[in-house]
């Protein structure tokens, strides 16, 4: 192995077919790359690329006593016939509607004012995150005690401070704020800490310059510090939405999609007809249309992302 | 305390009088607010395991335990198979670390140096999937796992099953490609030059100057696994993570005893973190800045 890296850069940029030795190290080396990538890359063939030409195809397929059929749209029929199908989505949308106002306002909000402290950064950055190294279902079950409408220590402080107390989880209106709530809890630290480090890379000479220009706290924060993190608000913006639709396992372990129904979301619904219903192929159409609808978000996302770069 | 950046708020006008006394007002009020709302559901977790079942439900709450008794968490160690529970995540975790260290840092630093043809097509496609909502996939996943394509393994109740999908992280490759470019290739050349393989010179010069990047992708790594649920809840359901088992105990167990066991499940990450804070602050700004 003499050959340096050096040499192989300068043949590869020769035109092709100079000599055959050349060519043939060319080879060699290609085949050496490919080596080192072999791994992940049949990792990502056989756990995300090839599940995803599967789902396609099951969704418009059925099995019949081991034997598969093409059944055409009727699992795509079965799943919108469904009610549960428009509660579930209208269900993810509320959740989703909810946990960006609260979950992306408030650690915003967060940032910006550890970011104006001298003092105790650091104790503040960790206290944001803790929450988001433990894990889920620990965080759930412990809000789960906490809201518990009896005793609860939500609802007694409530009642302390001569406050009406809530059914939290047990009434169909307060279920899905509630998940939010806890879901919050456990996730903001990190949005937090990705704004903090943004916020610190605003050069305070834009800030004097409003200042100068006579704009109060407002106006900076609205002219000076949203514009220059509007990148990277924008994108956690759409991870958020993307994260947010995804929700299961608040869901899973805190009210088993209920009361009556009102906390099961897509994917719980997606979990249901597979392993409850055993309809594994109407659960991958499902499947194909949270694909489709998040494909799409993402699409809008990056069209107005470049519109917005253009202007 | 000089603090050379100036921020929104003028260091003038927070040393005038009226400016000290507003921020000393606000500093206090977040600190407090803060120290609530995150210390203080840790510091029901960490003492209600110390209480009875009957005095975890009293009204009003008690701030300290009355008769602190360690029974709940002897109990919930054994009622949860804490022991198994914890071997089995750690073993997932392990393991999963180091199929995502050896594979992914391997593809990183081809696609970054080596430079195969289609290789840009290759990272374009990784990328793109990371637009893939990951819970849409479970179906197909699962099928795929219950018998492999071609060689028609069952990997269900395997740690393979949570080892071998956690390579395909787009993102993890993305972050150490993006590091691996920042190296010159000089330096690589150099290597080469002394007669240095690819192998040679990524062991020996590539991965020493990529200590830092490494630690953030490990400690990604392991949080993911640790933190999963919906699919060890599927794929593993005879050697359940903690996360899962915990939660499969639940409904069984005397209030206090739960609580020990939340507790208990939630000491390795909260320690694992209080030792990596700096390196998981580090990583969160890196993997974050350029998206």
């Amino acid at each position: 192995m003499a050959v340096t890296l050096t040499r192989e850069r300068a043949r590869a940029a020769r035109p092709r077919g100079a000599r055959p030795a050349a060519r043939r190290r060319a080879v060699a080396r290609n085949l050496r790359a490919h080596g080192f990538l072999a791994g992940a890359l049949l990792c990502f063939v056989l756990f995300t690329w090839y599940p995803m030409l599967r789902e396609i195809t099951m969704s418009f397929q059925r099995v019949h006593h081991g034997t598969t059929s093409w059944v055409g749209l009727a699992n795509y029929r079965q799943i919108t016939a469904d009610p549960g199908f428009w509660d579930a989505w209208r269900n993810t949308l509320e959740f989703t509607g909810i946990a960006l106002v609260v979950g992306f306002v408030v650690p915003f909000a967060a940032a910006l004012v550890i970011n104006e402290l001298r003092h105790a950064q650091s104790y503040l950055r960790i206290l944001v995150y803790l929450p988001v190294m433990l894990p889920p279902v620990a965080g759930i079950l412990l809000f789960k005690y906490f809201m518990d409408p009896g005793y609860g220590l939500f609802n007694q402080v409530l009642h302390a401070l001569h406050l009406p107390g809530s059914s939290w989880l047990a009434a169909k209106g307060t279920a899905m704020p509630s998940l939010v709530l806890v879901s919050t809890w456990g996730n903001l630290g990190s949005a937090t800490l990705v704004y903090l480090a943004a916020l610190q890379g605003i050069p305070g000479e834009l800030y004097e310059a409003a200042e100068l220009d006579g704009a109060n706290l407002l106006q900076r924060i609205w002219h000076v510090t949203v514009p220059q993190t509007r990148l990277i608000l924008s994108l956690m913006l759409m991870l958020q939405v993307v994260a947010t639709m995804q929700m299961f396992t608040e869901s899973f372990v805190l009210t088993g999609g209920g009361p009556q129904g009102a906390t099961t979301t897509v994917v719980y619904l997606l979990y249901d007809y597979a392993f409850n219903y055993d309809k594994f192929n109407t659960a991958a159409a499902l499947g194909v249309i949270m694909l489709l609808v998040l494909g799409c978000f993402s699409a809008l996302y990056l069209w107005l992302e470049r519109r917005g770069r253009e202007d | 305390m000089a603090t050379a950046t100036r921020t929104l708020i003028s260091p003038v006008q927070l040393s005038r009088p009226r400016g000290r006394r507003i921020y000393r007002a606000v500093l206090a009020l977040v600190l407090l607010g803060a120290t609530l709302a995150f210390v203080g559901p840790l510091y029901w977790l960490a003492t209600g395991g110390f209480k009875s079942s009957q005095e975890l439900v009293r009204t009003p709450p008690t701030l300290f335990p009355a008769r602190p008794g360690t029974h709940a968490f002897t109990e919930a160690w054994s009622r949860l198979g804490m022991g198994q529970l914890l071997l089995n995540t750690v073993v997932y975790a392990g393991g999963a670390l180091l199929f995502q260290l050896v594979f992914c840092v391997a593809a990183a630093y081809s696609l970054s140096k080596l430079r195969p043809v289609l290789g840009n097509v290759i990272l374009g496609m990784m990328l793109g999937s990371m637009m893939i909502p990951a819970a849409a996939l479970v179906i197909p996943q699962y099928l795929t796992v219950l018998d492999l394509p071609l060689v028609h393994w069952n990997l269900q109740d395997t740690p393979w099953v949570i080892w071998l999908p956690t390579v395909a992280n787009a993102f993890n490759i993305f972050l150490l490609k993006r590091f691996f470019d920042s190296i010159p290739d000089e330096l690589l050349d150099a290597a080469a030059i002394d007669g240095a393989g690819p192998l040679r010179t990524l062991w020996s010069v590539v991965l020493p100057i990529s200590r830092p990047i490494l630690g953030v992708v490990s400690i990604f790594g392991l949080v993911a696994v640790w933190k999963d649920f919906l699919w060890p809840l599927i794929t593993v359901p005879a050697h359940e993570t903690l996360n899962v088992g915990v939660n499969t105990a639940a409904t069984s167990m005397p209030q206090n005893s739960l609580i020990a066991g939340l507790f208990l499940a939630s000491i390795p990450t909260i320690v694992l973190f209080l030792v990596f804070q700096r390196n998981i602050m580090a990583g969160l700004t890196a993997g974050s800045l350029k998206g």
